[in-house]
C-alpha cells in the first residue's frame, strides 16, 4: 500500500470508529455533566464536598461490577447473579474476619469463593449449553440464600483484629479520593487495555459478534466463556468486600437488585445486549450517570420508590437508542 | 502420493445418516467440484475434513499419513483451510482481525505480549492485494459488500500456506465480476499446488475450474470422475437421481 492509501484507510477508519463508538458515550457524558451543573444550581447540597464524596464512592461500586457485566454482555451473555455475589463476598469476609482471621487472607478466601460462583455459572453455560439468563437467575437465588445461611441472617458489624483496616480500605480515602474509586480506575484501565490488546479481549468480542465463527476458527470458546463469568463474579466479590468496609456492617439484603442497576449502567455505556460491543470506559460513564441521577432524586426530594422506574426506563431507552443506531447504519 | 485420501467416511446425527461410507482421493494441485442437492451431506464432509467433528466411522490420510482431528486447530496444523458457507465472520471486528481470527499475531513489549494490529493490517492488506480486492484491513466487516466479505474469508485461508483449501458455496452470494475473481483465485491456488475442494450449486462455475467432479446424493458418493469426461447434464441427472451412478 502507498502512504496515501494508508492515510486514507486510516482516516476513514478513524471517522468510522469515532461515529460508531463515541456517539453514545459522548451523549452519556454530556448528560452526566448537564445533570451535575443543574444540580449545582438547583440545590445547595449537591456540590458539597461530603455529597460529592458519597456520589464518587457509590458510583465506584456500580462501576466496578458494570465493567464485569460489560465483558459478559460483550460476549453475548448476561449475569444476573452479581447482586448475590456481592452479598456472598461481603458475608464470607465478615464471617472470617469476625472469627479472627486477618484482612488479606479473608479477602482472598472471599474472592476465591465468589470465583467458584462464576465458575459454576460459566461451566453450566459453556459446557452445559444452558441459557445464561436461566443459569444466573438460578444462582441469583441460590447464592443469596447461601449468604443468609452463612450469617444465620444476623447483621455482621464486628470484624475482628483487622476491623480498622477493612473500614479504611472500603470507606477511607487517600489524597481526598475514596479508595473504591482507585479500584475502579485501576480496573477500568486494565480491562480497557485487555479488551484491545490481548487475545482474550479479541475472543470476548469475537464470541459476542459471531459465536459460530469463533468456534469454527478454533477459538477456545468454552474456556473463554468460563473466564468471562468468573471475571464478572470477581468484580462483584471485589465490590462486596469494599462495600463491607464502607458500610461498616453487612446485612443479607446487601446488593439486592443491584444487577439491574449494573446492567443499566453497562447498556447506557454502550454495551450491546445482542453481543459484540461494549467498553470499560462506557461502563464507568454509565454508572456515573445513573448515580448522579439517583443522587439528584434524593436531593430534590423525589421518593426513592421511583428509582426502579428510572432504572427500567433507562435500560429500555438505551436499547431503543441502540436499535435506532443500527437501523440507520 | 495422494494429498488427501478418505476411506469409508460415515457420519450420523442421531437417526439421520448424513454420510455413508464415502471414499475418495485427491492429488496436489487438483480442483475437486463437490456437488449434491440440499442436505446431501456436502457441508458435513467438509466439516469432517476440517476437524469440526470426528466421523462416526472411516479414516483420513494426508500425504499418506493417517490423521485424526479433534478440533479445527489440528486440521489447520496439517494445512487444511476452509471458507465456510456462512463465511464465519465477526461483523463487529475489522477485516484484518477476521483474517487472523483464532491466530492473532502477537508482539512483545518486555515481558508482555500484545495483539500486533500493525502487522495484522499489513499482512491483510497484502493478501487483499493478491486477491485484487478493494478491501481495507481496518474496516469493520459489518460495512462490507458480499464480495468483500468473501475476500476476507478467502484471505483467511491463505494466511498459513495451506495444502488443502475447501470452499463451501463461495460464489453463491456475489456479483458476476466477483465470481470470476473467485474462480481466478481458485486457479491461482491450484497453480501453487494447493488442492481445492469447491462446493457449489452453480454448474458453470464448477465446470470452469474443476478437474474432478464428485457427486453426493443422500450421503452416498454416486460419482467421482474427471470433469472433462462428464457434462452438466450428466451431473444434474446424478444429483437428482435420474442417473443412478457414474
Ligand atoms: N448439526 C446437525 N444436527 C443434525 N442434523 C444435521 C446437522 N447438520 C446437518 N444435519 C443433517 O445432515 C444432512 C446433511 O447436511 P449438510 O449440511 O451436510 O448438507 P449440504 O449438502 O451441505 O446441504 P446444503 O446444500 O443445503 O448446504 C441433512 O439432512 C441435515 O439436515
Ligand atoms: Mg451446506
Amino acid at each position: 500500500m502507498t502512504t496515501i492509501e494508508h492515510a486514507i484507510a486510516r482516516s476513514e477508519h478513524r471517522n468510522l470508529l469515532a461515529r460508531m463508538m463515541n456517539l453514545q458515550l459522548f451523549w452519556v457524558f454530556v448528560a452526566a455533566v448537564v445533570a451535575c451543573l443543574a444540580l449545582t444550581l438547583l440545590t445547595d447540597t449537591f456540590a458539597t464536598e461530603r455529597n460529592l464524596f458519597n456520589v464518587a464512592r457509590n458510583f465506584a461500586f456500580v462501576g466496578i461490577i458494570a465493567i464485569g457485566m460489560t465483558t459478559v454482555i460483550a460476549s453475548g451473555g448476561i449475569d444476573l447473579s452479581v447482586g448475590s455475589s456481592v452479598v456472598l463476598g461481603a458475608m464470607v469476609i465478615s464471617v472470617l474476619m469476625a472469627g479472627g482471621m486477618g484482612f488479606w487472607l479473608a479477602a482472598s478466601l472471599s474472592l476465591g469463593i465468589v470465583l467458584l460462583v462464576g465458575l459454576l455459572n460459566g461451566l453450566l453455560i459453556a459446557y452445559g449449553g444452558m441459557p445464561a439468563f436461566v443459569v444466573t437467575l438460578g444462582t441469583l437465588s441460590g447464592v443469596r440464600s447461601l449468604a443468609m445461611v452463612l450469617s444465620d441472617n444476623k447483621m455482621m458489624w464486628e470484624f475482628g483484629p483487622d476491623h480498622g483496616l477493612l473500614l479504611w480500605i472500603g470507606g477511607g480515602s487517600t489524597l481526598g479520593i475514596p479508595h473504591p474509586l482507585y479500584a475502579l480506575a485501576l480496573l477500568a484501565m486494565i480491562i480497557s487495555l485487555a479488551f484491545k490488546w490481548t487475545r482474550w479481549g479479541q475472543y470476548v468480542f469475537a464470541i459476542g459478534g459471531n459465536e459460530n465463527a469463533a468456534l469454527l476458527t478454533g477459538i477456545p470458546v468454552k474456556r473463554i466463556k468460563v473466564s468471562i463469568y468468573m471475571f464478572s463474579a470477581f468484580t462483584a466479590g471485589l465490590a462486596g468486600i469494599l462495600m463491607a468496609g464502607w458500610l461498616g456492617s453487612v446485612t443479607t439484603n446487601l446488593g439486592q437488585s443491584m444487577e439491574l442497576t449494573v446492567i443499566a449502567a453497562a447498556v447506557i455505556g454502550g454495551a450491546n445486549l445482542a453481543g459484540g460491543e461494549g467498553t470499560a470506559i462506557g461502563a464507568v460513564l454509565g454508572a456515573l450517570l445513573i448515580e448522579v441521577i439517583r443522587n439528584s432524586m434524593i436531593l430534590l426530594g423525589i421518593s426513592t420508590f421511583w428509582q426502579g422506574m428510572f432504572i427500567g426506563t433507562f435500560i429500555i431507552v438505551a436499547v431503543a437508542f441502540d436499535r435506532i443506531r443500527h437501523f440507520r447504519s | 502420493m495422494s494429498r488427501l485420501v478418505l476411506s469409508g467416511i460415515s457420519k450420523s446425527y442421531g437417526a439421520i445418516q448424513a454420510l455413508s461410507s464415502v471414499s475418495l482421493s485427491l492429488e496436489p494441485g487438483q480442483v475437486l467440484g463437490l456437488m449434491g442437492d440440499n442436505g446431501a451431506g456436502k457441508s458435513t464432509l467438509v466439516k469432517i475434513i476440517a476437524g469440526n467433528f470426528a466421523p462416526s466411522a472411516g479414516e483420513l490420510k494426508i500425504d499418506g499419513k493417517p490423521v485424526v482431528f479433534h478440533k479445527p486447530k489440528d486440521a489447520q496444523r496439517e494445512g487444511i483451510e476452509v471458507v465456510y458457507q456462512d463465511l464465519a465472520l465477526c461483523d463487529n471486528l475489522s477485516a484484518a482481525s477476521n483474517v487472523f481470527l483464532g491466530r492473532e499475531a502477537m508482539a512483545r513489549l518486555g515481558p508482555l505480549r500484545y495483539v500486533d494490529y500493525r502487522h495484522m493490517n499489513e499482512v491483510a492488506a497484502d493478501l487483499f492485494k493478491q486477491l485484487k480486492s478493494e478491501t481495507r484491513p481496518r474496516d469493520l466487516v459489518r460495512k462490507m459488500s458480499g464480495g468483500q466479505r468473501q475476500a476476507v474469508a478467502i484471505a483467511r485461508t491463505l494466511l498459513s500456506k495451506p495444502k488443502i483449501v475447501m470452499m463451501d458455496e463461495p460464489t453463491a452470494a456475489i456479483s458476476v465480476r466477483q465470481v470470476q475473481e473467485v474462480l481466478d483465485l481458485i486457479r491461482r491456488l491450484r497453480d501453487q499446488g494447493i488442492t481445492v475442494i469447491l462446493i457449489s450449486h452453480r454448474m458453470p462455475d464448477v465446470f470452469s475450474v474443476a478437474d474432478r467432479i464428485t457427486v453426493l446424493r443422500r450421503g452416498e458418493l454416486v460419482a467421482n470422475k474427471e470433469a472433462s469426461r462428464s457434462s452438466p447434464e450428466e451431473v444434474t441427472g446424478l444429483i437428482t437421481g435420474a442417473i443412478d451412478a457414474a
